[in-house]
C-alpha cells in the first residue's frame, strides 16, 4: 500500500511569501521573539547567500542592505497549513495531518485515476504550486519512509518496496528528527547518516538510547510501520492578510481582495467545492478624530474597529473574478469607515450544483451571472427594491414582502404544444382575462364631495372628476391588538374627468375616465386613493 | 456637391448589365455548394408567444421573441392587464421573467390572482425613468429571461420622450437573436421604429352589476352595485410579424374576486357593511 508525503521546507517563510508573493527571491528574514529581543528564525536562500544566519538579532540583520525583515505571523502559517491540507484532500480522502509542514496521503487505488506514482507526485507538486507553496513529495511503501524521504530529498522521490534502507542510507540522521540529546550522542559516536545508524545493533542501541533509539533505528532502515491517523476535512475556508500600511481606497483593496480570493478559490477548486457564503472581515485602524477620549480610556491603547459583511450566494461559486465583482459592489454600497489594517475572508463550502442542459427547456439566467446582475441592480436602486414579491399571511390591504430572487431549483417543464398558451386567461370560456391593479405608493390624499351618503365628486393630485358609478363602502379592519392596526372604508369609483386640462402637461396625460379605489382611513382620518384598475 | 455614395444592404439587387450579370453568375457559381440561391431574399422566422389574451393572439399573432414590443394607452386602458397576462403566460411556461417598475406601481395581489408565479418574477422597484433604463440595460445584457417588462406607464411622458432613440436601438440590438421578449409599457408611443410590435389600448365600456339606468333611485350608487370589469379595444399600430396595416382586436377584463371591493370574498380582517 503506497503512501505519499508532502513536506514544505522553510514553512514559516513560505507562509509569509504565500501571502505576499512579491517577497519571493528578494532576500527575506523572518524574526520572532519579544521586542527588543527579536531574533531571526527563518531565511531564504538569497538572505543566506548574503551571510545572514538563523539566530541573529534584528539589529544585526538591519546592517545588511536589501534584506526584507518580516515578523513571523502565526495566522498566516495556520492558513498555509490549511492550504496544504486542501492539496492533500484534493488527491486522496485518506490523509494524515502529521505536522504543520508535512502531511501523508494514502494512495491506495489512485493509480487507476492519476496514473503512475510519479504522475501522482507531479499532480501534488502542481496543486501545491497553485496554492502558493513549494514542497517536496516522496512516495514509499510505508508512512515513516515517505515522511523521511520528503524531508531529505528535494522534488519528487519514489522509493520502491525493498529499497527503503538503500535510499535513506545517505540522508543525515537529523532528518529522522531525533531529540537534541540523542543528536549530541550520535555525533559523539560518529553516526552521521541513516546507513551508519542502521548498521548499529538494535539491542545495544536500546540499552543506550532507550525506545527512541529503537524507533530511530527502524526509521533509518525504512522498516518503521504504523497506521495512518486520518484527518477530517473542514468545510470552512479562511484566508487572511495583515497589511503593513492601512488601505483606504477601494482600488488597492480590490487588488488585495483579488489575491486572497485567488488563493481561496484555488483551495476550493482543489477540493472540488464552491463557496456557498462568503464573509469578509476587516480590522480597522482606530480613528483618532472620531473617538473622544474619556477619562477611563485616556492613555490606553485604542482597540481597532471591526467591519464584517456576510454575503450569501445563490449557488456555490469558485470563480474568483465573479466573487471579486460581487465583493466590490458590496463594499461600494457599504464602505468601511476607517482605513483597513487586516483582511479576513471566510468561505463556507458546499458542493457545486450540476445541471444537465436540455435543448428543449426554456432558457433561464445563469445563476452566477444573475447574482452579479442583481448586485449591480441593487447598487442602482438600493437594497430592498430587488427581489421576488411574496404575499404575506395577512388581510392588510396591499401587504407583501420582498424575498431574495432565486432561480427555481425544480426542473422546468418542457414546452409542449398545450403548454404554449397556459395562462389562466386562456382557459376562460368567455375570453375574459383577469384585470390588474396599479398601486400608488405612497397613497395619494383625496377630497370627496358627498350627496346623500354617496360620493359624487373627487379631487386628487390636481385632477377633478364626477363619479359616474360607485361600489362601497366595504369596511375592512384588522390587527386591532397592535399599534399599527387598520380600519378602512373602501370605494371603487368610476370617475369621468372633466377639468383635467387644468393639469400641467409635465405631470402626465390627463385621463378621461378611470376606475380608482378610494378609502377612508380611520386612523389618519382622511380619504386616500390606493390605486387604479388598469 | 456632396459625393453621393450608394450603399447596399443585403439582400441587394444588382443592376442587370453584362458585367454585373457576369459578376452575379460568378458569385452564384462560387457559392453553389454552400448557398442555394444567395441573391434570394429570405424572411426571418419570428417566433411568437401567446399574450395571454386569445383574441389578441388571433389578430396580432402573439408577442415576438427577440424583439421589442410597445404597449401604450392612457390610464385604465388595460395596459397592465395585458402585461400581467403575458407574465402569467410566460411564468406558467417555466420561464423566468423580470419586471422593471419605473414608478413602483406593481400590485403582487392582482398579479397572483391573474396567475403569475411570483417566485419566477424578478421585480425591480425603481424611483425614476433613469433608474429603470439602467436596470433594463443590466437585465437585457445579463440574458436568460423569457420576458423583460419595462413599465413606464406612470412615468411622465416628457421624461419618456426625452430618452434618446439610441437607448431603444441598444435594447433592440441586445435582445436580438435571444429568446427574450422586451415589453415596454407607456402612456404614448415613443419607441416607434425600434419596436417590432406596437399595440395601442383604449378602455371602452365599464361593466357594473347594476347600471345607473337600472337603478330606480336616480343616483350612481346602489348597495348591490359591483364592478365586474371593462372592455378593452386593442389597436395594432405596427407589426413586423403580421405585415398588415392597422387592425383592431379587443378583450374583456374581469375583476378577480380577491382584489375586488366586494362582500362575497372577504379580504379584510373583518368586513362589514
Amino acid at each position: 500500500m503506497p503512501f505519499a508525503s508532502i513536506f514544505v521546507p522553510n514553512f514559516w517563510l513560505q507562509a509569509v511569501v504565500r501571502a505576499d508573493p512579491a517577497l519571493r527571491e528578494r532576500g527575506l528574514a523572518l524574526i520572532d521573539g519579544n521586542p527588543p529581543l527579536w531574533r531571526v528564525v527563518a531565511i531564504d536562500t538569497v538572505a543566506a547567500q548574503m551571510g545572514i544566519e538563523i539566530g541573529m538579532t534584528k539589529t544585526n540583520v538591519e546592517q545588511f542592505a536589501g534584506v526584507e525583515i518580516r515578523p513571523r505571523i502565526p495566522a498566516q502559517e495556520k492558513i498555509a497549513h490549511a492550504a496544504l491540507l486542501d492539496v492533500g484532500w484534493s488527491i486522496s480522502p485518506i490523509m494524515e495531518d502529521t505536522a504543520q509542514d508535512a502531511i501523508v496521503l494514502d494512495l491506495y487505488g489512485l493509480t487507476s485515476l492519476f496514473g503512475a506514482e510519479e504522475d501522482i507526485g507531479a499532480h501534488l507538486i502542481m496543486r501545491l504550486t497553485t496554492c502558493g507553496l513549494q514542497g517536496n513529495v516522496a512516495i514509499a511503501s510505508n508512512i515513516e519512509t515517505a515522511l523521511i524521504a520528503a524531508r531529505g530529498f528535494a522534488g519528487i522521490t519514489v522509493i520502491a518496496p525493498g529499497e527503503e534502507s538503500y535510499r535513506l542510507g545517505g540522508l543525515a540522521v537529523r532528518v529522522l528528527l531525533p531529540s537534541h540529546e540523542t543528536v549530541e550522542t550520535l555525533e559523539r559516536w560518529g553516526v552521521a547518516t541513516c546507513s551508519d545508524l542502521a548498521r548499529l545493533p538494535v539491542l545495544d542501541l536500546s540499552e543506550r538510547l532507550g525506545q527512541e533509539g529503537v524507533c530511530l533505528h527502524a526509521q533509518a532502515r525504512g522498516a518503521s510501520m504504523r497506521s495512518l491517523v486520518i484527518a477530517e476535512p473542514a468545510d470552512s475556508f479562511e484566508e487572511e492578510m495583515e497589511l503593513d500600511d492601512p488601505v483606504e481606497e477601494l482600488e488597492p483593496l480590490s487588488f488585495l481582495l483579488g489575491r486572497l480570493l485567488d488563493q481561496l478559490c484555488g483551495r476550493l477548486t482543489a477540493r472540488a467545492l464552491g463557496a456557498a457564503s462568503l464573509c469578509i472581515r476587516f480590522e480597522l485602524q482606530p480613528s483618532f478624530e472620531n473617538t473622544v477620549d474619556t477619562q477611563e480610556t485616556f492613555g490606553t491603547q485604542k482597540q481597532p474597529g471591526r467591519y464584517e459583511k456576510q454575503m450569501q450566494l445563490p449557488v456555490p461559486m469558485r470563480d474568483s473574478k465573479m466573487l471579486l465583482k460581487l465583493l466590490r459592489l458590496r463594499l461600494q454600497r457599504h464602505p468601511p469607515n476607517a482605513p483597513i489594517q487586516k483582511i479576513t475572508l471566510t468561505a463556507d463550502a458546499a458542493r457545486p450544483r450540476v445541471i444537465e442542459g436540455n435543448l428543449f427547456l426554456p432558457s433561464i439566467p445563469d445563476s452566477e451571472k444573475l447574482e452579479l446582475t442583481m448586485a449591480r441592480i441593487v447598487h442602482v436602486v438600493g437594497e430592498g427594491n430587488v427581489g421576488s414579491p411574496s404575499l404575506t399571511n395577512t388581510h392588510r390591504p396591499g401587504d407583501f414582502e420582498m424575498q431574495r430572487f432565486l432561480i427555481p431549483q425544480d426542473a422546468p417543464k418542457i414546452n409542449s404544444r398545450s403548454d404554449r398558451a397556459p395562462g389562466r386567461a386562456d382557459k376562460r370560456a368567455d375570453g375574459t382575462i383577469p384585470a390588474s391593479f396599479r398601486v400608488f405608493r405612497p397613497v395619494i390624499p383625496a377630497q370627496l364631495d358627498w350627496h346623500t351618503g354617496v360620493p359624487t365628486r373627487v379631487a386628487f393630485q390636481g385632477l377633478r372628476g364626477e363619479v359616474s358609478a360607485a361600489s362601497g363602502p366595504w369596511r375592512t379592519s384588522g390587527d386591532w391588538w397592535r399599534d399599527d392596526s387598520w380600519q378602512q372604508d373602501e370605494w371603487d369609483l368610476e370617475i369621468r374627468f372633466q377639468d383635467a386640462v387644468e393639469r400641467s402637461p409635465s405631470r402626465g396625460l390627463p385621463p378621461n375616465l378611470g376606475i380608482y379605489r378610494f378609502f377612508y382611513d380611520s386612523q389618519r382620518r382622511g380619504w386616500f386613493v390606493r390605486g387604479v384598475y388598469d | 456637391m456632396a459625393n453621393k455614395k450608394r450603399r447596399y444592404a443585403f439582400p441587394f439587387v444588382l443592376p442587370m448589365g453584362s458585367k454585373t450579370s457576369l459578376l452575379r453568375l460568378q458569385v452564384e457559381s462560387s457559392l453553389a455548394t454552400r448557398v442555394a440561391s444567395p441573391f434570394q431574399f429570405r424572411d426571418r422566422i419570428v417566433e411568437t408567444v401567446p399574450t395571454g389574451a386569445p383574441l389578441i393572439d388571433r389578430r396580432v399573432g402573439g408577442f415576438p421573441r427577440g424583439s421589442l414590443t410597445e404597449i401604450y394607452g392612457p390610464t385604465c386602458s388595460g395596459r397592465t392587464t395585458l402585461l400581467v397576462s403575458a407574465l402569467a403566460s410566460r411564468t406558467a411556461a417555466s420561464e423566468v421573467c423580470a419586471l422593471v417598475d419605473a414608478n413602483d406601481v406593481f400590485d403582487p395581489h392582482s398579479a397572483k390572482a391573474a396567475g403569475v408565479k411570483l417566485e419566477q418574477l424578478l421585480w425591480v422597484r425603481c424611483r425614476n425613468v433613469d433608474q429603470a433604463l439602467r436596470v433594463t440595460d443590466l437585465l437585457v445584457q445579463g440574458g436568460g429571461f423569457g420576458l423583460i417588462a419595462l413599465d413606464l406607464g406612470d412615468a411622465l411622458p416628457h421624461m419618456v420622450r426625452s430618452v434618446p432613440m439610441q437607448v431603444w436601438f441598444r435594447f433592440r440590438r441586445a435582445v436580438e437573436h435571444t429568446p427574450t421578449i422586451l415589453l415596454v409599457l407607456e402612456q404614448e408611443t415613443t419607441i416607434q421604429t425600434c419596436a417590432s410590435l406596437i399595440l395601442k389600448l383604449h378602455a371602452q365600456k365599464m361593466r357594473w352589476s347594476e347600471t345607473a339606468e337600472s337603478i330606480e333611485i336616480s343616483r350612481p350608487h346602489s348597495p348591490g352595485c359591483l364592478l365586474h370589469g371593462w372592455k378593452i379595444r386593442v389597436e395594432m399600430i405596427r407589426s413586423q410579424a403580421k405585415r398588415e396595416e392597422r387592425s383592431d382586436a379587443g378583450f374583456e377584463t374581469e375583476i378577480p374576486r380577491n382584489i375586488r371591493c366586494s362582500p362575497t370574498e372577504p379580504r379584510g380582517g373583518r368586513r362589514q357593511r
